[in-house]
């Protein structure tokens, strides 16, 4: 298990018949209580296809959450969990896909892109990528030591954060929420055709999204995972 | 097979929603927005509803004659095979009876098409009867563009993916065939009741 930040922990599994996914995939989780009670939750894979049979998922606990707090902070090392899958065959990325890659995180929504930048790494793929991640704080933001290495490894992976609450001092990068401008300057050129991947809450999906159709890019070269609710 | 999870408590239950909540599910509050990709917007004089397909005389309609059409306001119970399950929604909308009103065909099922490519496949008697509409209008507002406004289907006895959103025409078909997400691993049909997510359930 690692704690990734204050609120966000990755669980890493090994499980024994695992046939492999693709980055991008879910699990669903289920819970069952003593009374026979059972919570069902899908997670994403936050490991790359390459790790065989561990998977990795990476939870956040939500305030008011009934498997989350569990996930976060009760699992121990050696408890068993149920899982099936893998689901879901749309938003996956494979590095035989030679166009250029936009992956735009929004807070927690990095854990199902850090699939498809694992599986990046682990094919060591040359095709140009660039991960746009919105954070609150440097504090919030997850995997945040791997993906320093990773984007300062100068294989062709741009990794730009946006911290929109809090900036540490002698911070130089951007400051905000995700707007017109800076897809402007992270987006690669339309006739390069990329393929992008944006995950995170709706409110931050939903504004990035129209903001790279309005740029001219390709609406079905954009594809776009979410959870929450509208108004935020 | 199931086993207890160590320490796993879950929430108080609620004996007034146990009955109502498909298993797997969850109630929420909030209404989760969840699409594939951008979300279209196609301006209204331009949208068309059709009734496409192995059908004697197709139909459409302009957005201006489908709003005069008879509509109805309806409460139900919605359920996403992402786990969450939504109580006592208001919709308004145009009954698919109403649209299928007097359309002769030997179909029996029937893919929804929608703006942006999507499509969702469903027996045509799962549209028909009652258990059908196309809506205009959630909670009395306007059906917000993220839910799928101007119009989307509205089916809320299967799993919600099957609601097509940004829908445009059904086209009727003598076969079932995969739709968008029954084509990525998602069930043919998708009975919350029954639990069917995905193929092979």
């Amino acid at each position: 298990m690692v704690e990734e930040t204050p609120r966000v922990r990755s669980l890493v599994l090994a499980v024994p018949d695992w046939r492999g996914h693709r980055a991008g995939q879910h699990v669903d989780v289920r819970l069952t209580a003593e009374d026979g009670y059972q919570a069902l939750r899908s997670y994403s894979i936050a490991s790359a296809p390459e790790d065989g049979q561990r998977v990795t998922l990476t939870v956040e606990r939500l305030d008011d959450g009934e498997v989350s707090p569990y996930l976060v902070d009760e699992v121990r090392v050696g408890d068993r969990l149920e899982l099936r899958g893998p689901i879901g065959g749309y938003f996956v990325w494979e590095a035989e896909k030679t166009a250029p890659l936009l992956l735009v995180a929004g807070g927690s929504g990095v854990c199902l892109l850090m699939a498809m930048l694992r599986h990046w790494a682990a094919s060591a793929s040359a095709v140009p990528t660039r991960l746009l991640y919105s954070s609150r704080s440097l504090r919030d933001v997850i995997y945040r030591d791997e993906l320093g290495r990773l984007g300062a490894a100068g294989d062709g992976l741009e990794v730009i954060l946006t911290l929109t609450r809090e900036q540490p001092a002698a911070w130089t990068g951007f400051a905000r929420r995700i707007d017109r401008e800076m897809l402007t300057e992270v987006a690669c050129p339309t006739e390069r055709l990329p393929l992008t991947f944006l995950c995170g809450p709706t409110t931050v999906v939903e504004a990035a999204a129209d903001l790279l159709v309005e740029l001219g890019h390709d609406a079905t070269r954009i594809k776009t995972e979410r959870f929450g609710p509208t108004g935020g | 097979m199931s086993f207890v999870t160590r320490g796993f408590r879950g929430r108080p239950r609620r004996t007034d929603e146990g009955a109502r909540l498909p298993p797997g599910q969850y109630v929420t509050r909030g209404f989760p927005v969840l699409s594939a990709g951008p979300t279209p917007r196609t301006p209204l004089r331009e949208w068309t509803f059709s009734i496409t397909g192995e059908v004697d005389q197709p139909r459409r309609w302009t957005w201006d004659e489908f709003r005069s059409l008879p509509t109805e306001t309806v409460t139900r119970d919605i359920h996403c095979v992402t786990k969450w399950s939504k109580f006592d929604t208001v919709w308004e909308g145009v009954s698919v009876d109403v649209l299928l009103e007097g359309v002769e065909t030997a179909a029996e099922y029937v893919m929804a098409f929608s703006d942006g490519g999507y499509t969702t496949n469903l027996p045509l008697e799962d549209v028909t009867g009652g258990k059908a509409w196309v809506a205009f209008a959630y909670d009395s507002q306007p059906l917000e563009p993220e839910h799928g406004g101007p119009a989307r289907l509205l089916v809320p006895h299967l799993y919600f993916w099957k609601s097509a959103k940004w829908v445009r025409g059904l086209r009727l078909m003598a076969e079932d065939g995969p739709g968008f997400w029954e084509t990525y691993g998602y069930h043919m049909y998708g009975d919350p009741w029954r639990e069917q997510r995905y193929s092979g359930d």
